[in-house]
């Protein structure tokens, strides 16, 4: 499905993205963990065309995107959610789906036929809200919200960057399971970034650990904890005795 | 009672006109932070096309007012593609320069390629009649503008919150960068609310043709700036503050040429300045506008 390889980026003399290869298959959610810095935002900016990357290639099941712009990528089946909640605030909670619902129809008309708004709305709690605006919603409701838009495109690949960022242990207990059923429903590639790992843990088939611009470590759950690089940068190195 | 009635018809006729070209110079600055000052070369544009007809033989006034919407609506999209396409994504300032280049190559073009004097245009002065309803006597001209001016606000209106394509750009108009990420194709949104100025551009310089009967190549800049006072006034970036600030500002010109005595009429726009002045200082952000919290650089 997703298949990035030696994507590099530069910002003035920073490296933000050293060669960073990963893949993410049809079904499959990827955990994309790292601490602060390592290249995981940048690296979801050069897939979702918001960053064109300076080498490597970004490809979507047979097609290549890389150097796209946001609006191919959406269009090709990438939809995403951010960091810093995005929404229209000023448009209803409706519009901010219907929004993207309108590139769904355009390009891939067979999913926006299965995807009905209303039960999506219903699906995020977000139906008794539905003609309020967006930016009224509570935290938590915004960024079901955003979820929801980004499933409107009928996506075959959904970024979730740090979903679970400001959300308790129960809050966040729900959303790993609405992930889940995304996966089940829609059947698409899901990377999801976040800095709690106990969310990613429950939640991830594979992990994918960044640090400095680089990929050090993927592979199952089990295995990348065991990886010493990984243990290196989230634990800090053994002090000899 | 003719004369209050008069001056209230020509305080909502000007008003309507300047709502047309600021609804016109806010459409574009909403979705992409752009002062477009080169509006006022498309309301040019638009009357030399007139113009231009007319000289060929153009005999009627329907097909000369479609000539002239479309023609400006054209000239907006190839200033689009031309001009601002390419500084799409540059600094503010490079596009406020980039609109002040083209205003002044176009004015220029009109200098060189047809005249520096103003040219007379009468296909449209047939719209510039007087009706009787009774005792009262009006100008069908002010009463077609502010007719036309409002069923155009309204067709704006329904568009922009029926269509999927106006929706596309209510959300543009928040948040370019994101309706982008779903997969809004940012040239068919931008192309369209050019279209969409250039057209509203189109309107007014029919009703600006039929009042002076002629066309000159600085037509349109002036009443540009004053449609750019009526946007700030009215709270800049929205659509319905455009449409406000437009109708007020018509409001606080007729108001003052009926108030002043006739030897201090000369003050009336520096006095309008000073009441709009006066209105920013009580409502920083216009009528409609929104008040951004600017934290500590408040201090």
């Amino acid at each position: 499905m997703l298949s990035v390889e030696a994507v590099s980026k530069t910002f003035g003399g920073v490296q933000a993205l050293r060669r960073a290869s990963l893949s993410c298959a049809t079904g499959e959610i990827l955990g994309l963990i790292g601490p602060n810095g390592a290249g995981k935002s940048t690296l979801v900016n050069a897939i979702s065309g918001v960053l064109r990357p300076d080498a490597g290639s970004v490809r979507l099941a047979d097609r290549d995107l890389t150097g796209q712009g946001p609006e191919e990528c959406a269009r090709a089946g990438i939809a995403r959610t951010f960091q810093n909640i995005r929404l229209f605030k000023e448009l209803t909670v409706r519009q901010n789906v219907e929004v993207a619902h309108i590139t769904c129809r355009d390009v891939r008309p067979d999913a926006a036929g299965r995807i009905d708004i209303d039960r999506l709305l219903a699906q995020y709690e977000l139906d008794a809200a539905a003609d309020v605006p967006a930016g009224t919603l509570s935290y938590g409701s915004q960024r079901r919200l955003e979820i929801a838009r980004a499933l409107a495109l009928g996506p075959s690949l959904l970024l979730l960057d740090e979903p679970a960022a400001g959300l308790n242990e129960s809050e966040s207990e729900t959303l790993a399971e609405a992930i889940e059923a995304i996966r089940r429903d829609f059947g698409c590639a899901i990377i999801v970034i976040d800095h709690d790992l106990r969310f990613i843990n429950r939640l991830c088939d594979r992990l994918c650990v960044m640090d400095q611009g680089q990929v050090i470590a993927s592979g199952g759950t089990a295995d990348v904890w065991r990886d010493p690089r990984v243990i290196e940068v989230y634990v800090g190195q053994a002090q000899p005795s | 009672m003719d004369y209050a009635l008069q001056q209230l018809l020509n305080a909502l006729a000007f008003g309507a006109e300047y709502s047309l070209v600021a609804l016109g110079l806010a459409v574009v600055f909403s979705i992409m932070g752009l002062v477009n000052f080169a509006h006022g070369e498309i309301i040019g544009v638009s009357a030399y096309s007139v113009f231009l007809a007319a000289a060929l033989g153009l005999t009627s006034p329907i097909v000369a007012v479609l000539l002239a919407v479309a023609a400006a609506a054209l000239a907006a999209v190839t200033f689009e593609r031309v001009a601002f396409r390419p500084v799409r994504y540059a600094p503010t300032t490079t596009g406020l320069l980039t609109a002040f280049g083209v205003s002044i190559v176009v004015q220029n073009l009109f200098m060189l390629l047809i005249s520096p004097k103003p040219q007379s245009v009468s296909i449209l002065n047939g719209l510039n009649q007087m009706w009787f309803f009774g005792p009262f006597a009006v100008s069908s001209l002010q009463v077609m503008e502010l007719v036309v001016s409002g069923l155009t606000i309204l067709a704006l209106v329904l568009f922009l919150s029926r269509s999927t394509l106006g929706l596309a750009i209510r959300a543009a108009s928040r948040d370019f960068a994101t309706v982008r990420l779903m997969g809004i194709r940012a040239n068919r949104v931008i192309a369209t609310a050019f279209a969409i100025s250039g057209a509203l551009a189109g309107i007014a310089a029919v009703f600006i043709l039929a009042r002076r009967g002629s066309v000159s190549p600085d037509l349109g800049f002036g009443l540009v700036l004053k449609a750019f006072v009526a946007c700030v006034l009215g709270g800049f970036g929205s659509l319905a503050g455009a449409a406000a600030g437009g109708m007020l500002l018509g409001f606080i010109e007729v108001g003052l040429l009926v108030a002043l005595p006739q030897e201090y009429g000369g003050f009336k726009d520096a006095l309008t300045y000073v009441i709009i002045v006066a209105l920013l200082v009580y409502r920083p952000e216009g009528l409609l506008g929104q008040r951004v919290e600017l934290g500590d650089k408040e201090i």
